[in-house]
């Protein structure tokens, strides 16, 4: 499989890469590549310019600063997945990226590329629904903070303009009694899921529902926030009743369609089961446990 | 001098030491000098009319030469080609395409990159036809007829042409339909095995170079079987000027095969005959997609299956009915009496006084194959038939599983056993296997377990498969592929300090032959195994044979190892009496020496009568020590072995996980435990990949599913259970040195397994089957269906 | 279509060459190169066939343009063995039969190194998840568990 030709273009500075995105409708970036590289190659997408921005410094960063976990968009899965601070105060994230393609993809994988694919049977997408997250755009303007809510608007298509970069995702910190959880079932290691779940939740006094987040991966055409299932859970206790309410609410919200993966009843039973597991172990998270 | 390392050492691979350096020598690695590229134009649609193909835009990318079409190919009358079926199929279509992906036109360029560009930038009008995607609707008196310009059809009366290609049975109806009728209990059972594909990590390609001057072809290629690949070659380019000593086939290292590089496939002809047209090397290597979506797939087999017995558990009769879809042609890989192989293995372990068994070949819009898939000529099919149906029989007549195989096992005392359905077993002890088997897993205790967790809601399952392959193909009375019969052969030559070469005519593709062949030939001449080299894959250099497929390498080459060794023995006893003075009656061999009776210390080694051989030989003999064979096996072989497989069912997600496997193998005597071991677990893999993962179908317009390895799911390493194996060795009573062959019987023998773990798991709730794979939604279906499904 | 001239260094030897952007790395290496012993095997970043280290990270250069490595050290299976002496991990696959084909065994050696790298004594799990993104057909995986637990001991003394 060969890709078609095109320019390349391995700006040094950000700048620089608007600029020539500006310059070019027909440019697309060039991030870890690892989904943009195979389309190419299936000759599914023929990019006039690539523009590589991995040779801009500064990108990669994983830090906790002003109530948020900055991470810069070039970060790669890997790093992610190393990464002690990750590990230890964000289980949903590293939940996440370690079910990604798999570890040599995650090698080149980007956080930013994941999000700005919008492919919907991406995962990180629904992890950031689930933890609120917001996202830095910059372009020749300058940076320009956009909700993930308001961040995916179709399939493969995101509010970020021809000329503006993905450039870091900020997600709260979390305080008090927090904890999260991603539960993917996915056919084998580096498949897409065939649906996923992300649980956020933060419990307040005697274990009642402070915050929730859930959002849900590959049962639609855009990653699903699932509002309903979060405001149910909402200020009350976390016991059964309460998780399975959530889960079938999550599980009326997806809108799956029938694939090898699974028909539309087996998909929207799994987003039920997924959500309830992933609930539960956010919440047992945030109780204390692992 | 090093160890001889004879039969049963576990001597390290020869092999590895080019293949740890990444100094193989695989297809793509060659590079010839004036090379150009092929790559191929394929039809996005499963049915269609060509109206036209424009090459114009292609030709003026940078670097394409030439686009080649059919309309070209028919100049030289190689627009068709025979399969080994007798039939005929396309390698570019004048008229019409029939399946996704069918090779349409040919584009030679200067550079991969180029060849690419050009294939995109061909023009192709199709017309779309409706495709026939099902094999029972491509039975119906209005189908469409599949490709009604196949030569075969030339002189046959409209009316007579049909999508059916043949029917073939075994075994007493009339018998068996009586014992049916008498029967005090039967099962019967649907069950579909899907399309698989070989799917070796290398794809297959060619380098074809024609000298014109010469009037010589060297083809290097993806192949098993590189002579008869010569002589196919040979017959179908005669009109060309092509002459068999003059093509030389070289398969160079090969990255797995599994059945998928025994086929012809069209690229292979297209190359040669564009290396022809353009006097330039062609260089043609598929990409995955390609790969999937068109190399000759495994199983695909409709089968409908019944047991009949006893009350008391005693099995009286099976009977089976199976539509086999073929794809657009028949051009299955397997010996010409047998168009659905050695199916009738059907009977499997079991003492069967009544059986039936027919298939129909069927065409259907699907490329062709029908042989691949270490399914040793749909004996996978057989087993799992009739393991499943065991399985269902044994909770019929509410008898354990395993008690119910022991009751009706073949027993050792009955061996050789002739089969209801034609065969004759050479040797087995099944319940010896199948007792070992459930001592290492612990057979009662998990029994308990899964009392405890029903009751706890929790599901979990106990498979058992006691299969019986049947390998080494074969006789020359009964198998042949296209009339050339099913030897195969060693060539050993002693050199005068007494190292060896010999070459086979097989081809290893994994399996290590450069260091098991060494064993068996220092087994019999005490030769060390180190000083013994292999070559096999030059039809120039090597013994005509008819390749490695079907676990025959062992069986038939193997055993011509040790009958060339042994003519060499011969020889070398007459060079001893001679050095020794002694008469041959008088001489006893030793492994590596001949001495004197009763008197030790007057030997010769076989390294001293190697160099005698050349140096000083007996008056009125040939020099030299060398010998030849052409081993006509007298029999084939029957591997068998039982495999115990423990699932856990997740009832929120339909997720089976494989929680252990026992594999206890018996292939008689083993050449290299180690690579014998490793021949299991692979073949294991490939049991339990189709059985949860792998499968090719298609939707109702033939577009395939399962094209990349994005959706044609190979198990990883965390998938892929922690094999557990276990060794009973029960010889071949007809091959020299008591050798079965194991490549295979992993692959047959566990698929099944873990289905009927997985019935197993759901009998209570009211289960009865689940066709493979068993994939969470399918599972889960089954779950809902009987009100099992959690949601949690 | 831009060319570039870059500037890779392969196995300790500096190499040069103008190349077309869309120059997949395991082409370069293969066939400029004439390093024959990374293969290609899926096209689309599944099997790991085509598996090298770029700068010390394990990556699939089949979804890589050689332009992306330029200035970059590339580590492929040729250059393992050090002055005729094998890798352990060489050592390892072939002591414990960790290959039968050998066309998974460059990307499957190369990515195990690269685990060992981060994790020097992996648990047997640690070695499953770390090699799958390496496809092998063949082995089962089982034994090349093993050549990786043999490279870590002999890495470790």
């Amino acid at each position: 499989m060969i890709p078609p030709s095109f320019d390349y273009e391995a700006p040094a500075s950000l700048e620089e890469a608007i600029a020539i995105l500006g310059k070019n409708p027909e440019a697309k970036i060039l991030a870890g590549g690892q989904s943009l590289i195979a389309l190419m190659k299936l000759r599914l997408a023929s990019p006039a310019v690539l523009v590589d921005i991995n040779r801009i410094e500064g990108l990669g960063y994983i830090k906790e600063e002003d109530g948020w976990l900055r991470i810069g968009a070039m970060t790669r899965e890997s790093d992610l997945d190393t990464s002690d601070l990750v590990r230890e105060k964000y289980p949903l994230l590293a939940d996440t990226t370690r079910v990604i393609a798999d570890p040599l993809v995650r090698n080149l994988s980007t956080l930013g590329g994941n999000l700005a694919h919008a492919d919907p049977a991406n995962d990180h997408p629904a992890t950031m629904l689930a933890y609120g997250a917001e996202l830095v755009a910059t372009g020749p303007k300058g940076e320009r903070i956009i909700p993930v809510g308001d961040f995916f608007t179709g399939p493969f298509e995101t509010s970020l303009a021809q000329d503006e970069i993905l450039t870091e995702i900020r997600i709260p910190s979390p305080n008090g009694s927090s904890g999260g959880a991603y539960q993917k079932l996915e056919r084998k290691v580096g498949d897409f899921a065939t649906a996923a779940v992300a649980a956020q939740v933060k419990l307040g006094e005697k274990g009642v529902v402070e915050q929730v987040g859930i959002g849900l991966t590959n049962v639609g055409l855009t990653p699903i926030k699932a509002t309903a299932a979060e405001e149910s859970l909402q200020g009350k206790e976390a016991n059964e009743a309460a998780i399975s309410e959530a889960a079938q609410l999550a599980s009326e919200a997806a809108e799956p369609e029938a694939d090898p993966r699974g028909s539309v009843e087996f998909k929207r039973a799994l987003v039920k089961t997924l959500t309830h597991r992933a609930i539960k172990t956010a919440v047992g998270r945030a109780q204390g446990g692992k | 001098m090093p160890e001889i390392q004879g039969l049963g050492h576990s001597r390290k691979r020869v092999e590895d030491a080019r293949f740890i350096r990444g100094r193989g020598n695989y297809v793509d690695d060659l590079k010839v000098p004036g090379m150009i590229y092929l790559d191929l134009v394929r039809s996005p649609l499963a049915r269609a009319k060509i109206k036209s193909i424009n090459s114009e835009k292609a030709l003026e990318v940078p670097g394409v030469l030439a686009v080649l079409t059919g309309e070209t190919l028919k100049e030289y009358d190689v627009h068709n080609m025979p399969t080994l079926m007798n039939e005929h199929q396309m390698v570019l279509p004048l008229d019409t395409v029939e399946y996704q992906f069918q090779e349409v036109a040919g584009v030679l360029a200067t550079s991969r990159y180029a060849a690419a560009d050009g294939v995109a930038a061909v023009e192709v009008d199709y017309e779309p036809l409706e495709p026939v995607v099902d094999p029972f609707k491509a039975l119906e008196p209005d189908a469409p007829l599949i490709w009604p310009d196949r030569p075969k059809w030339a002189d046959v009366p409209e009316e007579e042409r049909s999508n059916h290609i043949w029917h073939w049975e075994k075994g007493d109806k009339e018998a068996t339909d009586k014992a049916f009728e008498e029967a005090e209990v039967t099962v019967k059972e649907n069950l579909y095995i899907p399309r698989l594909s070989a799917a070796a990590i290398e794809t297959c390609g060619c380098v074809a170079k024609w000298d014109a001057v010469e009037g010589q072809l060297t083809l290097w290629m993806t192949t098993q079987a590189p002579h008869a690949i010569r002589t196919v070659f040979a017959l179908v380019t005669a009109h060309l000027g092509l002459s068999e000593e003059k093509i030389r086939v070289i398969s160079p290292d090969l990255g797995g095969g599994f059945g998928g590089k025994v086929y012809v496939y069209p690229g292979y002809v297209i190359a040669v005959a564009a290396s022809i047209v353009t006097g330039s090397p062609v260089k043609w290597i598929e990409d995955r997609t390609e790969n999937l979506g068109t190399n000759a797939f495994g199983r695909d087999y409709h089968i409908t299956a019944e047991l009949a017995g006893k009350k008391d558990g005693t099995l009286t009769a099976l009977r089976i009915k199976t539509t086999a879809d073929h794809g657009y042609v028949d051009a299955a890989a397997n010996p010409l009496k047998w168009p659905a192989g050695l199916f009738n293995i059907c009977t499997g372990s079991y003492d069967f006084k009544n059986a039936f068994v027919e298939v129909d070949g069927v065409y259907t819009n699907k490329p062709p194959g029908g042989i691949v898939y270490r399914c040793s000529f749909r004996v996978t099919e057989a087993v799992h038939t009739i393991e499943r149906l065991a399985d269902l029989m044994a909770h019929e007549v509410q008898m354990d599983p395993a008690e119910f195989r022991k009751k009706n096992f073949i027993k050792p005392e009955q061996f050789p056993y002739q089969s209801v359905l034609g065969w004759e077993y050479d040797s087995g002890n099944y319940a010896g296997a199948l007792d070992l088997a459930m001592d290492m897993i612990g057979y009662d205790e998990l029994r308990k377990e899964q009392a405890e967790k029903r009751e706890r809601g929790e599901f979990m399952g106990i498979g058992i498969s006691s299969f019986t392959e049947i390998v080494g193909a074969g006789p020359s009375h009964s198998f042949d592929i296209i009339g050339l019969k099913m030897f195969d052969s060693c060539e050993l030559r002693v050199h005068p300090t007494g190292k060896v070469i010999a070459r086979f005519g097989t081809k290893s593709q994994g399996q290590g032959h450069e260091t098991t062949f060494a064993q068996i030939i220092a087994e019999e001449l005490g030769i060390p195994a180190d000083h013994i080299k292999i070559e096999e894959g030059d039809t120039d250099t090597a013994p005509y044979g008819l390749g490695t497929y079907a676990s025959r390498s062992t069986p038939v080459a193997g055993a011509a190892g040790a009958m060339a060794a042994r003519k060499v023995r011969d020889k070398a006893k007459k060079i001893a009496a001679h050095l020794l003075e002694v008469s041959e009656e008088d001489l006893e061999w030793e492994q590596g020496k001949f001495f004197v009776k009763g008197s030790p210390d007057q030997a010769k080694t076989i390294q001293e009568i190697a160099f005698a051989a050349y140096t000083d030989y007996p008056q009125g003999m040939e020099a030299g020590l060398e010998a030849v064979s052409y081993y006509d096996p007298p029999n084939l072989t029957y591997p068998f072995g039982s495999y115990i497989c423990v699932v856990d069912i997740d009832r929120g997600t339909g997720e089976v996980k494989v929680r252990r496997f026992v594999a206890v193998d018996d292939c008689g005597i083993r050449i290299n435990p180690m690579i014998v071991e490793g021949q299991i677990h692979g073949g294991l893999t490939m049991g339990f990949a189709p059985a949860l993962l792998e499968e090719i179908s298609y939707d109702e317009n033939g577009n395939m599913y399962g094209s990349s390895f994005q959706d044609y799911l190979l198990p990883t390493s965390v998938e892929t259970p922690k094999w557990e194996t276990g060794t009973t060795v029960t010889p071949s009573p007809h091959h020299p040195q008591g050798l079965k062959g194991v490549g295979e019987s992993a692959t047959v023998g566990a698929p099944v397994a873990i289905v009927n773990a997985v019935v197993d798991a759901l009998w209570h709730i009211g289960v009865r089957h689940v066709d493979i794979p068993m994939t969470p939604p399918k599972v889960w279906a089954l779950l809902k269906e009987h009100g099992a499904a959690l949601e949690q | 279509m831009s060319n570039h001239h870059i500037r890779v260094t392969v196995n300790g030897d500096v190499q040069e060459a103008d190349v077309d952007a869309r120059l997949l790395l395991v082409h370069f290496i293969r066939e400029d190169l004439n390093l024959t012993g990374t293969h290609i095997g899926c096209d689309t970043s599944h099997c790991g066939a085509c598996t090298v280290l770029v700068n010390g990270t394990a990556i699939k250069s089949c979804t890589y343009f050689a332009v992306q490595a330029d200035g970059a050290e590339v580590s492929t299976v040729e250059g393992l063995a050090q002055n005729g002496d094998l890798h352990p991990i060489q050592e390892g696959f072939r002591e414990m039969h960790g290959l039968q084909c050998g066309f998974c065994t460059p990307g499957m050696m190369i990515a195990s190194i690269a685990l060992l790298e981060q994790n020097p004594n992996p648990t047997e799990d640690e070695i499953r998840w770390g090699i799958s993104g390496n496809l092998c057909r063949c082995t089962g995986y089982i034994n090349i568990v093993k050549a990786v637990q043999y490279a870590a001991e002999k890495m470790q003394e």
